[in-house]
């Protein structure tokens, strides 16, 4: 479980992005974050990996304060942390990065079956650079290999379905599906409806604080609601 | 000759530069401080000396010869050695062989420990040459450790020469200078990586000639500069027909570290092709950020970051 108790993040400008925000995210769920953009969504993904550090408030991960720990300490006790916009490295191969991320050489057989999750065959790629030579989707699905190669009990995913093509969209769902079944808790930022739908929970987002939080089942009606009805995104409607 | 002349430092210093494990495959000759600890050669492979009693080799690659090996590594094992080796390799037509020629410098005391490689590679037409070199300094001694390798390069029609180079560390100075001459449709591609570090100085020159039609070359240094060492990289390419021409200086910088990149391209023929790339920087703090949130220290991230750099 993750706990955030009025946490708080300042541009350096001054400007609140998060604003005394506090929340749960169930341990062994799905939990989808979403809400307008500039709503805050990416920094508490960041807040909780320990990417940013909070201007005020504490986060805890399974009751232990882990405010003060840098992200390595927090990597290390099981949160990892999927890139929106992934990083390239000259001279990383694929086979490099996913070992790193396991911390062991792995075999064939891992190998395999870790990018055959995010669609990628493994004779193709486990030898490739991870560097500007792959596009935008394909460095997309490392990225989210990268994550599970880790198999840690906290995976937070920034938006997982950008870069990815809507062929390749079912095979994305079959992995967060397959994280649910082994109670992984799962934190996934995203605007994308057919991963709304696979959510246990689901967190509205809007100006740095909680708008809506629950079962999808309660909060995905409204959240429709509002997106049709309005034309613009869920929340603006309620500050005017 | 018998290979047991090998003292135990050059014994570690071959197995770095040229992963020797008391002995080595096909055809070689070991160069220890100035002569020869070893030599032999093969039905396909001669190895010689120089007929004109200049220090050195001259190494015969029968044409036709498939998927041999030689090996010519030259280890220079204390102070005040200075050894040059004019080595020359006739490549015959057709032929497809590996050349292994690493060099390593060691010094325990106040005396330079250099080697001054000079070598020229005549490759016939269709052969296929993959050339492996990596430099070492090692030894706790104050005196310098030098390593200047001059290459040059004769690549008949339809030849190819792959050239991975890497300097692993502590070579006090090192001026590296490579040049070569395509005819119609060969092809020259390098792979170098350098690391400096400490007060070290690295020079990299590169001048290539394309002077036959579809003739190609792929230039590529990747280097690491740390502490106050300081890097020059300078490529010259001319295309004198049509053809591509590439080459990209990468480096990576640290600390105090210096690197000056020059690249010069010079199209004398409407159809040259010709690109250089370049880029000087630290590591780019996103890289450092995603490996921290595999679990690794900044320190483990940096240290992974420029090995796979280098590798």
């Amino acid at each position: 479980m993750i706990r955030l108790e009025h946490v708080s993040w300042t541009l350096p400008d001054g400007g609140d992005i998060i604003k005394d925000l506090s929340l749960t995210i169930p341990k062994g769920k799905l939990t989808v974050v979403t809400g307008p953009n500039g709503g805050g969504k990416t920094t508490l993904a960041k807040l909780i990996a320990g990417l940013v550090k909070p201007s005020a408030g504490r986060i805890y991960l399974d009751g232990q304060d882990i405010t003060d720990l840098d992200v390595t300490q927090r990597a290390r006790l099981g949160i990892s942390f999927g890139f929106q916009t992934p990083v390239r490295f000259k001279g990383f191969t694929v086979q490099d990065l996913l070992e790193t991320a396991a911390g062991s050489p792995l075999d064939f057989d891992t190998l395999c079956d870790l990018t055959g999750k995010v669609g990628l065959c493994t004779m193709d790629y486990v030898d490739r650079a991870v560097d500007a030579s792959l596009s935008g989707g394909e460095i997309k699905r490392v990225e989210i290999a990268s994550v599970l190669a880790r198999g840690t009990k906290v995976s937070i995913f920034d938006e997982p379905e950008a870069g990815i093509d809507m062929w390749s969209f079912k095979g994305l769902v079959d992995v967060f599906n397959e994280l649910k079944r082994e109670k992984r808790t799962l934190v996934i930022i995203s605007h994308q409806q057919r991963l709304i739908d696979v959510a246990d929970e689901i967190i509205v987002l809007s100006s740095g604080q909680v708008r809506d939080q629950g079962p999808k089942d309660e909060v995905l009606p409204g959240l429709l609601a509002g997106e049709i009805a309005g034309y613009c995104p869920v929340g603006r409607r309620e500050r005017l | 000759m018998n290979i047991q002349e090998v003292n135990p430092v050059a014994q570690s210093l071959l197995h770095t530069v040229a992963g020797y494990e008391g002995a080595f495959e096909g055809a070689y000759n070991i160069r220890q401080d100035s002569g020869c600890a070893g030599r032999r050669s093969t039905e396909n492979i001669r190895i010689q000396s120089k007929p004109d009693g200049k220090p050195g080799l001259e190494i015969h690659v029968a044409p036709g010869t498939r998927g041999e090996k030689v090996f010519i590594p030259a280890v220079v094992t204390h102070g005040d050695v200075s050894d040059v080796a004019y080595n020359d390799f006739y490549i015959g037509a057709g032929a497809k062989v590996t050349i292994v020629a690493g060099c390593g410098v060691h010094t325990a005391d106040n005396g330079e420990s250099r080697h001054d490689g000079i070598h020229r590679f005549y490759l016939a037409s269709g052969s296929e040459v993959i050339y492996e070199e990596k430099h070492i300094g090692t030894g706790e001694g104050a005196g310098l450790r030098r390593i200047n390798p001059v290459t040059e390069c004769f690549l008949e029609e339809d030849a190819s020469l792959t050239m991975e180079t890497s300097q692993l560390g502590g070579v006090s100075y090192t001026d590296r200078k490579t040049t070569a001459n395509l005819k119609a449709r060969a092809k020259l591609i390098v792979r170098e990586r350098l690391l400096t570090q400490g007060d070290e100085e690295a020079k990299t020159y590169f001048d290539v000639v394309l002077e036959g039609e579809d003739a190609g070359c792929d230039l590529v240094s990747r280097s690491v500069a740390k502490g106050k060492s300081r890097q020059s990289f300078v490529s010259r390419i001319v295309g004198e027909a049509r053809c591509h021409g590439h080459s990209a200086c990468d480096a990576i910088l640290a600390d105090d570290a210096v690197v000056t990149a020059a690249p010069q391209l010079d199209a004398l023929n409407p159809d040259a092709a010709l690109i250089h790339e370049a880029a000087i920087g630290k590591i780019a703090g996103e890289q450092i950020l995603k490996l921290r949130t595999l679990g690794l220290t900044e320190e483990e991230a940096e240290a992974r970051i420029v090995a796979g750099f280098l590798k």
